[in-house]
């Protein structure tokens, strides 16, 4: 199956940690990130950091990015 | 060249404002100033760039004046006393967010609904601020039906110089004496700068916000001492009166508006019987005339404030004169209307008992 | 090439949220700066921010803002809006701003048919100043000033604004929408479009009620708030088009 090649970044200092991105994205491809940012949050974190990576299972869809309060999120498609 | 035309005075200020370039008015009707408000429709209905609007509250009235200022309009509201209390909200906003604005208060008798008639009830609202928060408003106070029409052009002169609200303060007798009356030429409202501070949308220009909430204390402590700077500069620029008959005086009333009316018949009465007897007439309230009241203080001993209350300016008075002279006080609150007669009868007494005729 | 196909609007500024994690009010400035920028009226908006937590809009919405005294959004945007017919006016206002103190601006503004788009953020709460019951508090909800619950004697029952404001003549296209899911933001986001779009067609007043998530406040995680509003909030607030004399725009 053809599939549409995605990537999202996430930008952890502006993350306030409300996880919806995690509940949100369909392919579970979110973690919360065991470090805290500047502001003293538990950021969330994307799984596939390596672009390069042929198997990614991210397809660009921007659910993350959509329910986002706080714009830390960027989608690239391919 | 404009000629003499016979008009009341509710209506001047109505003339008086459209001719100033004034394009938009929100107002809630209240006696005794309906005549404004009614002229203001009919005026706005004849300008195709004028707004006209009958607002569900004094509230609602005064914070459509905020959008239109913000906007760049030259705006104006009307009230009477109790109005001008619902209105304070606005008036402390457009003091925070610098925003001109002209505010007319026909005053009556207070406090409470109180009644229509004619009174000065409302000095101490108008001059301390009236509205919460570290503010000043200037205050110009007509007494004739000319100086209806002139003060109306001043104010908004001022509102706009100072990005300030400027409140007319007068009273229904002043509000309904028809006198005769040359108004300036009206002003093409296309002819004005435009102000750089509105909004009108950002294109072409960063965005612009006009606001009053600085919740950071340097950031509000900034905006007080701006306030103050620019306070300080109408203290010193815009301080308003008239002398009469005070230079050989030894006796000098105070009177503001329709009390100065009364009392300038009371003064030539007395003058009549030989009684040395001047008047200064505050016209500007805040900042009050304090220059010409400390220079009259060097020959002058006696004072008598005569106010339509029961002594507000008085405070004014003596804080101009620093302890100098005896300061006297008559007042008829409630809307009572004193006769020349009351006052300089009044005058009579006080001279009489302070020995002045033997100066 | 990957392209970036999701980004900050150019009608937001570069700056950091103020608001709660999971507060739905940066979610919809987000949406209304996204409308703004794709029907090309940025630069001729000028938005009223209320007195609550969105007064800061004005940090984040890069147009022209003015703040309106509290619940006073409709006369202001009144009096711009009159001053300036050909610009867009939008206010932007919490459930205790609209439908508290500022009940009156906003039916009249409605009943004058005012050319503006009113933005009406429901989370049946006083946010900013820390959790009292709002106009819209539901009953049996909690609140520092409910705190056994909201209680139709003592508290009254929350208030329908927007059906009220429906019966008012002026107002052409009312809809109830929520910040909950995917397909809520989605749905808002239709909504805010057609509702700027009513304004730029000059057909009349236009109201946007977001049912939004105020996690702090309801003492839930963000996931549990958008549940909570897609299962209990709507049921006493329920997401439809409440007035639509607008029909199809282009």
């Amino acid at each position: 199956m053809a599939k549409k090649e995605g990537l999202i970044v996430i930008d952890r200092e502006l993350c306030k940690g409300c996880y919806l991105c995690i509940a949100a994205c369909p392919n579970k491809l979110i973690i919360i990130s065991d470090e805290l940012n500047q502001m003293g949050y538990y950021p969330a974190e994307y799984t596939e950091a390596d672009s390069r990576t042929g198997d990614r299972v991210c397809n660009g869809c921007a659910t993350c990015a959509l329910v986002c309060p706080d714009l830390a999120i960027e989608v690239y498609r391919e | 060249m404009s000629k003499k035309v016979l008009m009341r005075g509710s209506q001047a200020i109505g003339e008086a404002a459209v001719r100033a370039g004034c394009r938009f008015y929100a107002g809630y009707p209240i006696t005794p100033q309906n005549e404004l408000t009614e002229y203001m429709a009919e005026a706005m209905d004849g300008l195709n760039d004028g707004t006209f609007i009958q607002a569900e509250s004094e509230l609602a009235a005064i914070n459509m004046v905020i959008g239109a200022s913000m906007a760049g309009a030259r705006a104006m509201t009307s009230s009477s006393s109790p109005g001008i209390s619902l209105k304070q909200e606005g008036i402390s906003f457009l003091a925070a967010q610098e925003l001109p604005a002209v505010i007319v208060n026909t005053m009556r008798g207070g406090p409470g609904l109180g009644n229509i008639a004619p009174s000065q009830s409302d000095y101490f609202q108008a001059t301390r601020g009236g509205g919460h928060g570290d503010y000043r408003t200037i205050v110009l106070a007509p007494a004739s039906g000319q100086e209806l029409a002139d003060l109306t052009r001043t104010a908004f002169e001022y509102a706009d110089k100072y990005r300030s609200p400027v409140l007319i303060l007068g009273d229904g007798m002043m509000g309904q004496m028809m006198e005769p009356i040359v108004f300036p030429e009206p002003i093409d409202v296309r002819t004005f700068s435009p102000k750089s501070w509105i909004l009108d949308g950002a294109k072409g220009r960063p965005s612009r916000i006009i606001l009053s909430l600085l919740l950071n204390p340097p950031e509000q402590e900034d905006l007080n001492w701006r306030l103050a700077r620019k306070y300080e500069i109408i203290t010193r620029e815009i301080p308003m009166s008239e002398s009469y008959m005070t230079s050989d005086a030894n006796m000098i009333v105070i009177a503001y508006g329709t009390a100065a009316r009364i009392a300038k018949g009371a003064v030539k009465r007395v003058r009549e019987l030989g009684l040395k007897v001047g008047l200064l007439r505050p016209i500007t309230l805040w900042p009050f005339p304090n220059r010409p009241l400390k220079e009259l203080s060097r020959h002058v001993r006696e004072f008598l404030v005569f106010e339509m209350n029961m002594g507000q300016m008085i405070d004014d008075v003596k804080l101009a004169l620093e302890g100098r002279g005896n300061v006297h006080f008559y007042g008829r609150p409630g809307g009572i209307i004193s006769t020349p007669d009351e006052i300089a009868k009044t005058i009579n007494s006080i001279y009489h008992r302070q020995h002045l005729e033997e100066d | 090439m990957a392209k970036k196909i999701f980004q900050r609007p150019k009608y937001l500024k570069k700056a950091v949220f103020h608001y709660c994690p999971g507060c739905g009010h940066s979610i919809l400035h987000r949406l209304v700066a996204e409308v703004l920028e794709e029907l090309d009226i940025g630069e001729r908006t000028i938005g009223i921010p209320p007195a609550g937590c969105a007064v800061l809009a004005y940090n984040y919405f890069d147009v022209d803002m003015g703040e309106a005294p509290h619940g006073r959004g409709a006369a202001v945007a009144t009096g711009v809006k009159r001053t300036l017919p050909d610009r867009i006016v939008f206010s932007y206002q919490g459930d205790g701003d609209i439908a508290a103190i500022g009940t009156a601006e906003t039916i009249h503004a409605a009943n004058r048919g005012e050319n503006i788009t009113v933005i009406f953020v429901n989370n049946g709460c006083y946010g900013m100043t820390g959790g009292q019951m709002a106009p819209t508090t539901l009953i049996g909800q909690n609140s520092t000033t409910t705190p056994g619950g909201r209680d139709v004697k003592r508290d009254a029952a929350p208030i329908d604004l927007s059906e009220m404001l429906a019966i008012a003549r002026g107002s052409v296209y009312i809809e109830r929408t929520a910040i909950s899911s995917p397909k809520n933001i989605r749905r808002t986001k239709r909504a805010l479009t057609k509702a700027f779009k009513t304004q730029m067609a000059g057909l009349g007043f236009s109201l946007i009620e977001v049912l939004s998530p105020c996690p702090v406040n309801w003492k839930m995680s963000p996931v549990d708030a958008a549940k909570w509003i897609d299962d209990t909030m709507t049921q006493t607030f329920p997401l439809k088009v409440i007035k639509d004399e607008v029909g199809k725009l282009d």
